[in-house]
């Protein structure tokens, strides 16, 4: 029978990559003076619970880097060597090394072989340090080194294990160190051994076992070590054909055994020995047990891990469900309530029942944001270094839930905020004495939900927004700016295109390209970011985000015999026009004068040509939209009502068409369009700044 | 009589991997993800085979099989190691713990078969 392990990848992938998100906070969390030994440990765990599956299924590259890694943790958990910022660093560069590699497996990303040996070797590094102090008490008496290069017999399955007990053979002649260790059979091995007075000798031992050996003296005695050198103990020092008596013949391939005080010849028949056993096996017959429980208790896990499209799939599932109930309901709205009173009822309570239902699975896509959260503290870590500053980050609120489409897609705009408070805002730590402030800057990044939506800050204790330099800067940009603005409105500015207040350009926050990129990515997700800023005593970015981006409210409208839905958010308000107010400009561009102001007039029939649409503006209505501070009016037949549409994709279906953000299905089974209002507004801007 | 292996590691992939595989062969596995929820499993339920790793969180494998030695069903229960150390202080450890005996990981499906049938038929 033979097993396509490739079914369990899928499952590998998720467990390693959580391991290695686990392995990263923790090792960020780690107090370099005294460190929590629990944390050691569950840092170690990490590495060798990768190690052991990434081993299992056959993922060499990420087995051997997490055997390098877990044996420096090992020993730092051990106590034999110290935790320092350049060996946690090291550490860091080889858990990200270690997640290339897994998007490699996972997703075919191409796979970078340097990267993973030159952070093996930077680990190494750490242990021939360690070994530093042994080399210089041993340097007086110093005799020539000797390095044995040799290939091992192709037959041998663990030639990593034939290698160890060579070294500890070899021990007897002088420290050992493996220089090379290949992980593909029939390449090179190198072993050094330091001060060897035996040269003869040494070369006996491992032409025993191997062949094509060469000895090489070293006259340093002491030989620089090349990637995933390993100091042999010399304490273990074991004779490789003086092993345990009791499984003698096998020690050389052991990869099972079974130990028995009882069988003279335990292994003698499986001539194999990756296992093993301790003690006599009972009789297999004894071991039949009586009828047990047949029904096993379920698994103790409390979580599932389903892919997403799955759950999105039931999410559209659901939505249909709903659907039917409203055409279902619409039908039985002309029946007699009286005699089909029970037929009411019964449809009351599927709209309930299917409203919760659609809640529930709604908040199956729901994670917590520290999903997106989690990845801060390294960026902070990171950048402060490089920047020189010393910065806290302190993090609240990462337990509230968020739609998981979203989470992916605020990772970028908050990475650049935190970068940007801790690039412009934080000061070096000189500034910062001078100014009375502690030397170590604060970085607060909190969420929290707020009526229906989610509300991210990201705050510094920074020297705040200079509002003099922000308005000196619009004016060489030639952008209409006036002494008397508003704070708010001067820190808007600093979304607009092209605008960056940096005095140095860095390569940290860019080249200015940011907050506008900032802002359009935020408002594409339905959401908006406003500024505070004090001088001299921080700022705080407010990003507001709806919960969802699977079901939206919104404002449904009649045009001609069709519907469209605007997102309930852009609208500010609705009013009937008349004649008078609509101004044309250019020839084609309209404006509607709505109090004091005109504003762009987006005539929906015309856009998409609808016919049978109302074309007298004062019989229809305008609705009134904001985007980004900018708005523009979209004039249509009717109002029709409000609702909460279950968003379904143009794109993925069809298209993508200019003004339609996505569709729907209303009650009465008819597809609605839901307008793209951002794309609406400002297009409708655009052509009448081009007119004017 | 089906035999129920009781398959312990914190790994969902080399669980799913011994499930799947033991599964096929027309053993009952049951799975724990570490020691302290595998001891619990091994004291509700009849089990005929105990496979452990070693490194684990809240219970390692070690304790898990003296702890399960002092229990009077399970003193002749073979218990077995999962572990990625092959070293002899590994082994006297597990040998001084009661455990029936070991497997070095990484470890094929075919070789936990070949294993689990010499101890459970």
């Amino acid at each position: 029978m033979s097993y396509d392990l490739s079914q369990f990848y899928p499952v590998f992938f998720a467990e390693a990559a959580e391991h290695l998100d686990a392995m990263e906070s923790l090792l960020l969390g780690l107090n370099h003076q005294a460190p929590d030994a629990e944390d050691l440990n569950a840092v170690f765990r990490t590495a060798h619970s990768i190690k052991g599956a990434a081993g299992t299924f056959g993922f060499t590259d990420m087995a051997e880097l997490t055997h390098i890694l877990e044996g420096l943790l090992d020993r730092v958990r051990k106590g034999e060597l110290g935790l320092s910022d350049p060996l946690v660093d090291a550490c860091l560069q080889a858990r990200d090394v270690l997640h290339k590699q897994l998007a490699t497996h996972r997703d075919g990303a191409p796979s970078d072989p340097d990267a993973a040996s030159v952070i093996a070797d930077r680990l190494a590094a750490f242990s021939i340090s360690l070994q530093a102090p042994q080399l210089a008490s041993t340097s007086a008496s110093v005799s020539a080194g000797l390095v044995l290069e040799f290939y091992l017999p192709g037959s041998v399955p663990d030639q990593a294990l034939l290698a160890e007990k060579l070294c500890r053979e070899l021990s007897d002649f002088g420290n050992t160190h493996v220089l090379s260790s290949p992980s593909v059979e029939g390449q090179l091995w190198r072993i050094h051994i330091e001060s060897c007075e035996d040269a003869e000798g040494a070369v006996g031992v491992v032409e025993f076992l191997a062949h094509d050996v060469h000895a090489i003296t070293d006259e340093s005695g002491t030989i620089a070590q090349q990637g995933g050198a390993r100091k042999i103990q010399e304490e273990s020092a074991f004779g490789l054909f003086e092993p345990e008596p009791a499984h003698a013949d096998n020690e050389v391939e052991s990869a099972y055994g079974l130990f028995s005080e009882n069988m003279p010849t335990p292994n003698a028949d499986s001539g194999d020995d990756s296992y093993g056993f301790f003690s006599a096996l009972p009789p297999i017959a004894e071991t039949i047990t009586p009828p047990a429980n047949k029904r096993l208790a379920a698994n103790v896990d409390t979580t599932i891990r389903v892919g997403v499209d799955k759950v999105d799939l039931i999410i559209n599932q659901v939505g249909e469900l709903v659907i039917t109930h409203a055409m279902l309901q619409q039908i039985a709205s002309a029946l007699d309530p009286v005699t089909f009173e029970r037929l009411h009822n019964g449809l009351a309570q599927l709209e309930r029942n299917s409203r919760d239902l659609q809640a529930s699975i709604m908040t199956m896509r729901m994670v917590p944001i520290s999903m997106a959260f989690s990845r801060f503290p390294r960026v902070v870590r990171d950048l402060s270094v490089k920047l020189g500053k010393q910065v806290e980050l302190k993090i609240s609120g990462e337990s509230t839930e968020l739609d998981r489409g979203l989470i992916e897609r605020i990772i970028d705009p908050l990475t650049h905020l935190i970068r940007n408070g801790l690039d412009h805002g934080i000061e070096s730590p000189v500034q910062r004495r001078a100014k009375g402030k502690s030397e170590v800057g604060l970085i607060t990044l909190k969420a929290y939900q707020l009526s229906g939506t989610v509300v991210v800050e990201v705050g510094d204790d920074g020297a705040g927004l200079d509002r003099a330099r922000i308005l000196t800067k619009a004016r060489e940009r030639g952008m209409q700016v006036h002494d008397a603005m508003s704070d708010q409105a001067v820190w808007a500015l600093i979304f607009e295109a092209g605008f960056s207040t940096a005095d140095v350009v860095t390569d940290v926050s860019g080249r200015g390209v940011g907050m506008d990129v900032v802002k359009r990515n935020i408002t594409a997700l339905g959401g908006r970011i406003d500024i505070e800023s004090m001088v001299g005593i921080g700022t705080r970015m407010t990003v507001r985000l709806p919960l969802t981006l699977a079901i939206v409210d919104g404002m449904s409208v009649a045009v001609g015999g069709e519907s469209y839905i605007i997102p309930l958010g852009y609208v500010l308000e609705s009013l009937q026009p008349d004649d008078a107010m609509v101004k044309r400009m250019g020839g084609v561009e309209r404006l509607i004068q709505i109090r004091e102001t005109y504003v762009p007039l987006i005539v929906l029939h015309e856009l998409f040509g609808v016919r049978n649409a109302l074309t007298d503006f004062s019989q229809g209505i305008i609705v009134l939209l904001e985007v980004d501070g900018r708005r523009a009016a979209v004039f249509v037949d009717a109002l029709l009502g409000q609702h909460q549409v279950v968003i379904k994709s143009l794109e993925t279906n069809y298209r993508k068409v200019f003004g339609i953000a996505a569709a729907t299905i209303m009650g009465d089974g008819r597809v609605a369009f839901v307008l793209d209002a951002v794309a609406l507004v400002s297009k409708a801007n655009a052509a009448v700044q081009a007119a004017a | 009589m089906t035999k129920t292996v009781l398959a312990i590691d914190d790994s969902a992939s080399i669980r799913q991997m011994v499930s799947f595989t033991l599964k096929s062969a027309g053993y009952e596995v049951l799975e724990a993800v570490d020691g302290q929820d595998g001891l619990e499993k091994a004291k509700s339920h009849q089990i005929g085979l105990v496979l452990t790793d070693q490194n684990m969180p809240r219970m390692d494998g070690l304790t898990l099989i003296r702890t399960l030695r002092t229990l009077p069903q399970y003193k002749t229960t073979p218990l077995l190691m999962l572990t990625t150390e092959s070293s002899d202080d590994m082994k006297q450890q597990g040998r001084a713990a009661g455990a029936t005996g070991w497997l070095v990981k990484p470890f094929d499906p075919q070789k936990l078969l070949e294993v689990v049938k010499k101890v459970i038929g």
